[in-house]
């Protein structure tokens, strides 16, 4: 099994643009709420002074070669009654103060366009909006250029702007919660489809490589597409594999069942004992390539079904009993009893019968082979709380002195048994199915007399 | 040479010294002794020393160690005082309120706020800088001899009638300020403008019974007193109350159309030495405790917050730019001539 690193989160990786989105956009709108509200402060203050430079400039005459101005009572307190700021005024013609405040600095400007224009100073230790109000005035014979300054300060319009700027960073930062918010959810609404496709592949059985059909966002079609044609490809493949197997089997044991037929019908033909003696080896021969090929066969078939169990709820009692009555031909060449005994009751297995079979079966062939004639082999299918164990007794020969970890390794085999044939590949496959159902295969002396006991436990469903 | 710079320098310093102590007029000044002075309170103020003494030795049996310098001056020379000449006084009391409003706007007076300022309602107050202790109205007072046989007017218009159809009753005997002359008369005449077109009615028909023209209200109640006068046009009501319980046939009228109310306002000048005990003053000024307090001693009424629901047609003068209006020389010139083309007919 091969082991997939992450590499980042999808979901993180969409929950941080989008916050990062979200902040820049709060921060926009900080500023901008700010920016938009000090200009209105600002157009509202220019407003006003504008409105009072209009009207002391409209009570402006000439009288006699001379200027007056009627400064209306509006003009100033229209200015004190939004806020408690300072005022200042000035009214010059061309550059001469005609009243006023006569050292308020006025916008150079003004007196040129012709148009009002608004400046901000420091006059007498605050800062001032001033507004500059110029008008044509004829004195007598000539023209001058009557400019109105008036200025406020700006002290209310500071705490305004501290006070908006407070509402627009709580707005910035309101927003940032809320599309946050909105982010997560709308994240995990994305990652939803991604999710769903990918625990509808893991749900699926080892063996089902059919298309997968679940309906998938646009961006995942090419994905789940692949994923289709891969699993087309190895299914193709992994039946292509089976087919090679029983083909192979089917090649090698057609021939070798010829030669031992053949070679039998020549053994009856022959007179001399030598040449008897070869034709017995030769059938001898053709019987263990037809076992071992066999049995190579077998072991392709655990290796390749082991990756891939196709477990189903088995009675451990009634797969032994069928693999009992399959070998009890061969048994019955030796007058061998073989026994079968434990409660039909058993606790079921959770595993693939034909790989469960075809391990009872080597542990029996065994059993057999090595077993005296006239001599019984037993059967005993037991369980406890966790376990279903199976225990194969037989009053063979026995495991011998050697090492008996060799016993499992594939073509390993007891020094006690060189006379008779093996491949020494039946006990590997036992080994692996036993271990690729969680189980394990223990091999010790029989209790009871001489011989061997061999047992399979495996977890109970 | 060291020597004779030093002199120089000492002359030098004399002489700023005098000029400063001198530059303005006061009229009256005295210093308010104490045992063990701990510090000097200097205050500058229009009110006469007779009407502000006693609120003054109030304020020190409250604050013992407290040494009161108090000088008087007229409006004109209080401004003059603190605008021109920067003279170092902790407190500013006039009733020069646009004057005192200048002050406050061209930034020669010190922000202040307590808890005592912010009891005041907001037409007593302007810029925490500025605050109101006294609210006085302008009143006509009149005889009630001269007026024997007529209907008592109660407004404006009613007066300018009754004075229209009885010339001989009232010719050469009717008086008001002389504008020119007294800030309070000008303020009040420029509040009259702005309330309504009778001032302009009331001063041709007053011009036509040959007015006589006042610097202050006290002399305006004297005459009054003493049967020269048979009515007094916008005279400080405060004034004449003193005078109601002696004299049994004074009048006291405030017109029903409106009543301008002067505020007499206390500031700390920029040129303040002592800011804590200037505020100390001033909160003991403008305190709810201490209006009664203030009545009591100086006979001023003290500030009323509720006095605008009661009184519906007083209009106290606005404190804020507006009065810096009928500051503006053109402005004054243009209101004076106005004013003495219709009292000065010829």
């Amino acid at each position: 099994m091969t082991v997939v690193h992450a590499r980042g989160s999808l979901r993180r990786r969409l929950l941080l643009q989008l916050l990062l989105v979200a902040a820049i956009l709060s921060f926009a709108l900080y500023f901008t709420v700010r920016v938009l509200a000090q200009q209105a402060a600002e157009t509202t203050q220019d407003n006003i002074l504008i409105a009072s430079a209009t009207a002391i400039s409209e009570a402006a005459r000439a009288e006699r070669g001379q200027i007056l101005v009627d400064v209306p009572y509006s003009a100033l307190s229209m200015l004190g009654s939004i806020a408690e700021e300072r005022v200042f005024y000035r009214v010059t013609a061309d550059d001469l103060t005609v009243t006023g405040y006569d050292d308020l600095p006025a916008p150079a400007s003004a007196a040129e366009t012709g148009k009002p224009v608004f400046a901000t100073a420091i006059y007498r230790d605050d800062e001032v909006r001033i507004a500059a109000l110029p008008r044509r005035l004829t004195v007598g014979d000539e023209t001058v250029i009557l400019t109105v300054l008036v200025a406020q300060t700006r002290l209310g319009l500071a705490a305004v702007s501290l006070q908006i700027s407070i509402a627009a960073a709580a707005a910035g930062i309101g927003f940032f919660l809320l599309s946050g918010a909105l982010s997560w959810f709308a994240t995990n609404n994305a990652m939803r489809p991604l999710n769903r496709l990918a625990q509808s592949v893991e749900r699926r059985g080892p063996q089902d490589l059919s298309p997968v059909a679940t309906s998938a966002p646009t961006e995942l079609v090419p994905l789940l597409q692949s994923l289709n044609t891969f699993m087309a490809r190895l299914s193709a493949s992994l039946a292509r594999t089976e087919d090679f197997i029983a083909e192979a089997a089917h090649h090698v044991r057609t021939p070798l069942a010829t030669v031992r037929t053949q070679s039998e019908i020549a053994l009856r033909s022959v007179r001399k004992p030598e040449n008897k003696q070869i034709l017995r080896e030769v059938i001898r021969a053709a019987d263990e390539s037809s076992r071992s090929a066999g049995q190579l066969l077998d072991h392709a078939m655990v290796a390749l079904r082991s990756d891939n169990l196709e477990k189903e709820q088995l009675n451990m009692k009634d797969l032994a009993q069928d693999v009992i009555r399959s070998i009890s031909p061969t048994a019955d060449l030796k007058d061998i009893r073989i026994t079968c005994s434990g409660s039909d009751t058993t606790s079921a297995v959770e595993g693939d019968p034909i790989l469960l079979q075809n391990a009872l079966r080597n542990l029996l062939d065994n059993a057999v082979k090595y077993s005296p004639e006239d001599s019984r082999i037993k059967v005993e299918i037991s369980e406890d709380a966790s376990t279903v164990r199976i225990d194969v007794l037989d009053e063979g020969r026995g495991l011998g002195d050697g090492d008996r970890s060799r016993l499992t390794e594939r073509f390993g085999r007891g020094d006690n048994v060189r006379d008779i044939i093996g491949s020494g590949l039946g006990l590997t496959i036992v080994e692996e199915v036993v271990s690729a159902h969680g189980g394990s295969l223990a091999l010790t002396d029989n209790p009871e007399r001489r011989g061997t006991c061999a047992s399979l436990t495996l977890p109970s469903a | 040479m060291r020597v004779s710079y030093i002199a120089l320098g000492l002359i030098g310093w004399i002489w700023v010294q005098m000029t400063s102590a001198h530059g303005f007029v006061a009229e009256e000044e005295r210093l308010f002794e104490v045992d063990r002075p701990a510090a000097t309170l200097n205050i500058l103020s229009t009110a006469d020393l007779s009407v502000f003494a006693p609120l003054v030795e109030a304020f020190q049996a409250r604050n013992p160690t407290v040494e009161v310098h108090y000088v008087t001056a007229s409006s004109s020379e209080l401004m003059k005082a603190l605008y021109e000449e920067d003279a170092e006084f902790d407190i500013a009391i006039s009733s020069a309120m646009d004057l005192q409003t200048k002050l406050v706007n061209d930034g020669f007076a010190e922000r202040y706020v307590s808890t005592e300022t912010a009891s005041l309602p907001d037409w007593a107050k302007w810029r925490d800088r500025l605050y109101a202790f006294t609210q006085e109205p302008a009143v006509l007072v009149y005889s009630k001899i001269a007026f024997e046989g007529l209907p008592q007017p109660t407004n404006r218009d009613e007066l300018i009638a009754l004075l229209r159809e009885n010339p001989d009753r009232f010719q050469g005997r009717v008086g008001t300020y002389d504008i020119r002359e007294s800030g309070a008369g000008y303020l009040f005449a420029t509040q009259d403008s702005r309330q309504s077109e009778s001032l302009w009615r009331m001063a041709e028909v007053m011009g036509r019974l040959d007015a006589r023209l006042y610097c202050c209200s006290s002399r305006m109640i004297r005459d009054v007193v003493e049967g020269r006068l048979a009515l007094a046009y916008n005279v400080l009501g405060s004034y004449a109350a003193a005078h109601l319980a002696d004299n049994t046939d004074l009048g006291i009228l405030q017109f029903s159309d409106f009543t301008t109310v002067m505020l007499r306002t206390v500031l700390i000048p920029k040129t303040a030495g002592n800011l804590d005990l200037a505020g100390q003053f001033v909160d003991f000024l403008v305190s709810e405790d201490n209006r009664d307090l203030i009545e009591d001693l100086t006979g001023l009424p003290a500030i009323d917050p509720g006095v605008l629901q009661r009184e519906a047609a007083f209009r106290p003068i606005r404190l804020g730019p507006g009065l810096l209006v009928y500051l503006d020389q053109l402005k004054r010139r243009t209101f004076i001539r106005a004013w003495l083309n219709a009292m000065v007919q010829p």
